[in-house]
């Protein structure tokens, strides 16, 4: 049995219990900022976040295996009002559903691997009110990391300034 | 093998009508009950057993639902001297009463037992807030939740906030349109003499309000209460020799859900919710269509769920919810009012079984308005519903209610006034 992570994180406890290895496995490759997610042996699809078997066909045999931390904006909150005291610094902030490119419109159309993560800085801050207010569906992102302590890292995203920006994306209409 | 998806359009109808809801009950809607769980709970099992004219030796089953906020059955059941034949205390919130009607029923069916109790008492203000403030928000972030929690991302509100936007993006969705969700179920509540918010809203005041998370404002999210509510389910049979006229049970589904129901969003499209896979089966079962529908019980712990499963349960095409709610329809005077009692944002907060008691209710054409009561000991409802006025749905004879787990989950009940 590997060691339990017990940290803080914003001055939230975070622990990954050292029986649950496939979340130690996952936050050791953030910890690395090589992001990596299970690939189905059988049917070839990656899912997300960790799990114990294949949503898409149910096999139990997946492959850790790198992932490029690039993609698009699926849907967004902004939370104005935080429940966890640790956010109430941070608000408003963001929380993105991200598809990423590499499986893009797979299985169906309808899906693609979507990744949750807040909108920080590049070195992985929660991001200023003036960076929130420009980013929206569509809005083109890359993956950096919030260290936390050895073995844990959180992936989140950034904008990615060197991508092609929708003109526009598409925010809520009232501010 | 057939798939599980294809119906056999056969099945479904062997126990219509065989089932019905025969007594409700409840304490006030309070913030600060200043009692506990297992109290509040009493009190509304007494209720509801007053009301169906049962004594203690006629309730043989007992089932509760709660998120370690409540008490047990066996608690309850020994304060009011009832010995059961069978019980069970599930973990569930919203969508859990139409689910646990349907296991009422599989019970009786199986001869476990003859009369069930199902109750949710809560204290969902003065001790666990249903909002995750307070206890939920302060527990270490472990397992599943650090995907979810570590980002902030821990509220209802919060998670269901990405199908919400994403409906707007997809189907041009305006803030407006969903506002009048609120505005209608204060319009009712305004005429609920037991709701805890009685004050009429407009639209502006919905989209003036604070944003909570976007696209939430403060009014489009329901209202936290204490208090406890109960249902009675028996046989049709049992039923005839009873105090009140029976809610027949049409059709039942219990906990549907979409692919991947663990709220990651990763099957699509996202801004279509557990309704589009309950509501054929629930049709089925039912022997009728949502335009067959006088009223409607679409959960609103929020305004964007009432929404949501309206259109995707066929009461709007894909995409016209917004318009199916801002079009008068859905308001006390309209085709197919919904949640008469104010629901949830604005009646009181119970994770949907309120919303079944309002429409057992209003089948029965006895809606708990302001009415004056008769000789007969009946309310003479006057169909006048402006401010403290009427809210009973004129000559009601089929409800549906679609209860709300989350956007992937989901559970729905159609009743029919008996004789």
């Amino acid at each position: 049995m590997s060691e339990t992570i017990s940290t803080e994180y914003l001055g939230m406890p975070l622990q990954v219990d050292g029986l649950d290895h496939s979340n130690l496995a996952y936050f050791k490759h953030c910890a690395e900022h090589a992001f990596h997610l299970q690939k189905c042996d059988d049917c070839g699809l990656f899912r997300y976040p960790v799990s114990e078997g294949c949503s898409w066909c149910g096999s139990s045999n997946a492959t850790w295996t790198p992932v490029e931390g690039k993609g698009e904006v699926h849907s967004y909150t902004e939370i104005h009002h935080a429940i966890q005291p640790a956010f109430k610094d941070f608000t408003p902030y963001m929380v993105l559903l991200v598809d990423l490119d590499t499986q893009k419109g797979a299985p169906t159309e309808h899906e693609s691997l979507r990744v949750i993560g807040n909108l920080v800085t590049p070195d992985g801050i929660l991001a200023p009110p003036e960076m929130v207010a420009s980013v929206g569906i569509g809005s083109r992102v890359r993956m950096v990391f919030t260290d936390v302590t050895d073995g844990l890292a959180l992936p989140q995203w950034t904008i990615d300034e060197a991508a092609e920006q929708p003109s526009q994306p598409w925010r809520y209409p009232v501010e | 093998m057939a798939q599980i998806d294809q119906l056999d359009p056969e099945l479904g109808a062997s126990l219509r009508e065989k089932y019905a809801v025969v007594g409700v009950g409840e304490t006030e809607y309070l913030r600060g009950s200043g009692t506990t769980t297992r109290a509040m709970a009493v009190t509304a099992v007494r209720n509801a057993m007053a009301d169906a004219g049962l004594g203690p030796g006629e309730v043989d089953g007992m089932l509760s639902y709660s998120g370690g906020d409540s008490t047990l059955s066996t608690f309850v059941s020994a304060d009011l001297g009832i010995r059961l034949n069978f019980y069970m205390d599930v973990n569930g919130g919203g969508s859990s009463t139409e689910a646990l009607v349907g296991i009422a029923m599989g019970v009786i069916e199986a001869g476990m037992c003859q009369t069930v109790a199902i109750f949710r008492s809560m204290n969902g203000h003065s001790q666990t807030r249903i909002g995750g403030t307070g206890v939920r928000a302060a527990a270490p972030v472990v397992g599943e939740f650090l995907h979810e929690r570590s980002y902030g991302w821990q509220s209802a509100g919060q998670k269901f906030a990405l199908a919400f936007m994403r409906h707007m993006y997809d189907y041009g969705t305006t803030p407006e349109q969903v506002a009048h969700v609120k505005v209608a179920h204060s319009n009712h509540a305004s005429n609920n003499p037991k709701a805890y918010y009685k004050n009429r809203v407009t639209v502006e005041d919905v989209i003036n309000s604070r944003i909570i998370c976007k696209p939430l404002h403060l009014l489009d999210c329901c209202v936290e209460t204490d208090n406890a509510t109960a249902i009675i389910v028996t046989s049709a049979e049992r039923a005839r020799n009873m105090k009140q006229i029976p809610a027949l049970i049409r059709g039942v589904v219990g906990r549907v859900s979409k692919p991947r129901a663990d709220l990651y969003y990763e099957a699509g499209p996202i801004s279509t919710v557990a309704g589009h896979y309950a509501g054929p089966r629930l049709w089925r079962n039912a022997g009728v269509g949502p335009e067959d529908i006088d009223l409607t019980g679409s959960y609103d712990a929020f305004t964007f769920t009432t929404m949501l499963q309206l259109e995707d349960y066929g009461f709007c095409k894909k995409g016209e919810g917004g318009d199916y709610v801002s079009n008068g329809t859905t308001f006390l005077g309209g085709a197919r009012p919904n949640n008469t009692s104010g629901g949830h944002l604005c009646e009181g907060y119970t994770h949907g079984i309120a919303m079944v008691v309002e429409n057992v209710r209003q089948l029965r054409h006895e809606a708990d308005d302001s009415c004056p009561i008769g000789p007969d000991g009946k309310r003479q409802h006057t169909y006048d519903y402006s401010i403290g006025g009427c809210r009973q749905v004129k000559d009601a004879e089929l409800s549906a209610n679609l209860g709300w787990a989350t956007p992937g989950t989901g559970s729905a009940l159609v009743m029919r006034r008996g004789v």
